[in-house]
């Protein structure tokens, strides 16, 4: 007797906890095995780049901040150097020093929670419970600088907003020194874990072409074994100036990529504390009152002080005709800004590149064959942050 | 090639016939061609032992509803072993069909999905043109520059029929925009108007 047999169709998502966010994912089973998988998307689409086109430059900056919400001023980053670059402006050595600090409290942001969910994704409840009060420390960190703890709305073509306050440099110093021992524990927890291997070793593979073809960047080309990193191959701000390393891993798979977050977290303190040693007062913004608002003391005293700070926050800065692409190595990989000026003081078109997406697109390569249950590990493994593929 | 002087000279003598216009700005290589021979020189570049762009960055698109050829497709290239950009751009119009990058770069499939649903351009030989970011069941090309910013249709859960429906967008305000542009450096449309008075007598 012969019984047919139909694959299963299931949905994984949009409500599920292992899905990161709002990822609607149609999985056709065949048993427990993947055969074919497609992710639905945009279900936590807002528009952003129409929204950038209709505000000014300052305006826009916080829309940044909700992309990749846990990362923030990475994503400002690249728009404020796009309009930098534009308007050939320079910025003061300390702000760049303050950028970079930012980015890389970012990058560990962004690597904790990324590390702590994919360990909760295959089972692992503590890694989270200890990561996320760094996070909280970090956040602090985030509001004494911008006032916010997540959507910083901080950095600003030719500098940062403010200066940072009084004691947060010695802070963010003390917290170098403690979070390593941090990375240790997690790492107590995880990398020898035998559960954790299981999950992870050899799942996910991604080889180096495919990589390449299948646009990926930061971990996920990283974690394959090419050396790329937007901070050493095209440096901005003052990154030429630091030395750090970029950890690369061998296989490929997702334990690979654990182990390359791991090390870039350690890196990124190692940055942090270099830019406080090398760190001197100064400008934090550019000195230009056509681009940046005048101090709040002369607005009393000067004219023309009223006059720049009025027509900045009424009709901004205009951007003259011109485009450009701009990449930055965001803690999830190549986050791109293509901006189009038209000389008005709104940008003709602003394309956001983020690199969820790219990643996001490759998950019926990198399931395909895999188990169901391998489904939340790739994904984990994968970084994704839904406001960033869905923009 | 070593520097984009270099690379720009390379493509040039390569795809003489196929190159239009170039040039190098912000380190990056602009290059505009023509819509037919698109796959061609994507080809060339990215197998090309000297150029080697194995990374499709971006594919996006410029709309300019005043223009004849409305939309300029714009493509991000990049090279890891050298290290450079190129932005590959064409003009096309609105009812234009363009050649799919799908077999030469599987990460085209989702950006050219995109841009099919935010600008409405077509791809021949596309293996999945859906919709992507938008709603099941959207009509029309949201970042078009005649879509308007608050959209055509607001979503809510209707009691009555206990399911949620789309509806025309019903603001207790019209969307205002404000025009503050005035000029900045004091009155110069003012001079070129007289500049252009003067040149009339």
């Amino acid at each position: 007797m012969t019984k047919k047999i139909k694959n299963l169709n299931l949905n994984f998502g949009p409500q599920h906890p292992a899905a990161h966010g709002v990822l609607r994912l149609i999985l056709e089973l065949d048993g427990e095995v993947v055969e074919k998988a497609d992710p639905h998307i945009g279900l936590l689409h807002r528009g952003t780049e129409k929204l950038i086109e209709n505000k000014t430059y300052m305006q826009a900056v916080p829309y940044f901040d909700r992309l990749d919400y846990v990362a923030p001023m990475n994503q400002e980053h690249a728009f404020a150097l796009a309009i930098e670059k534009i308007l050939k402006i320079d910025v003061p050595i300390r702000a760049q020093f303050i950028r970079v600090i930012f980015c890389e409290i970012g990058r560990i942001l962004s690597h904790i929670l990324n590390v702590t969910t994919q360990a909760l994704d295959v089972g692992a409840l503590t890694p989270s419970l200890w990561g996320f009060e760094e996070r909280e420390t970090l956040m602090g960190f985030y509001e004494r600088a911008s006032g916010s703890r997540l959507h910083a709305n901080y950095f600003r073509a030719g500098g940062v907003h403010q200066d940072l306050p009084s004691g947060l440099e010695e802070d963010i110093a003390k917290f170098c020194k403690t979070f390593p021992k941090i990375i240790d524990d997690l790492e107590s927890l995880l990398t020898d874990n035998r559960i954790f291997k299981q999950r992870n070793v050899d799942i996910g593979i991604v080889t180096k072409d495919d990589a390449l073809d299948y646009s990926f960047s930061g971990v996920m080309v990283r974690g394959s074994g090419i050396p790329w990193d937007l901070r050493k191959s095209q440096p901005y701000d003052c990154y030429d100036q630091l030395e750090f390393k970029i950890p690369v891993g061998k296989n490929g798979d997702c334990y690979d990529r654990y182990l390359c977050r791991i090390e870039e977290m350690k890196e990124s303190v190692s940055i942090i504390n270099q830019c406080l040693v090398k760190m001197e007062k100064g400008a934090i913004k550019s000195s230009d009152g056509k681009i940046t608002p005048p101090p709040k003391k002369d607005l009393k005293q000067s004219m023309e002080a009223l006059i720049h700070h009025f027509k900045l926050f009424t009709e901004g800065y205009r951007v003259p005709k011109d485009e450009i692409y701009t990449a930055v190595e965001a803690p999830k990989g190549e986050f791109g800004v293509y901006l189009i000026s038209d000389g008005s003081s709104k940008p003709y078109k602003c394309k956001i590149r983020a690199p969820g997406f790219s990643h996001l697109q490759a998950m019926d390569y990198l399931i395909k064959g895999h188990m169901l249950a391998d489904v939340p590990a790739v994904l984990g493994s994968m970084d994704i942050v839904f406001g960033e593929v869905d923009r | 090639m070593k520097t984009l002087e270099d690379l720009e000279k390379k493509i040039n003598s390569e795809l003489t016939t196929k190159i239009n216009r170039t040039e190098i700005k912000h380190s990056q290589l602009y290059i505009d061609i023509d819509k037919k021979d698109l796959i061609d020189v994507t080809l060339f570049i990215k197998t090309n032992h000297e150029t080697k762009f194995r990374q499709l960055i971006d594919i996006t698109v410029i709309d300019y509803p005043e223009n004849n050829q409305r939309f300029e497709m714009v493509y991000l290239f990049l090279s890891h072993e050298f290290n450079q950009r190129i932005i590959l751009k064409y003009f096309i119009s609105e009812s234009e069909i363009i050649p799919t990058l799908t077999s030469i770069f599987p990460a085209a499939n989702w950006m050219e999905r995109e841009v099919f649903d935010m600008y409405g351009v077509s791809f021949k030989d596309h293996p999945d043109l859906r919709r992507i970011l938008t709603d099941y069941g959207f009509e029309g090309h949201p970042l078009r520059k005649d879509f308007p910013l608050t959209g055509h249709t607001e979503v809510r859960y209707s009691e009555d029929k206990k399911k949620v429906i789309n509806e025309p967008v019903k603001l207790e305000q019209n969307y205002r925009n404000f025009d503050y542009e005035s000029p900045w450096e004091g009155t110069k449309y003012i001079k070129e108007e007289i500049d252009n008075n003067d040149k009339k007598n």
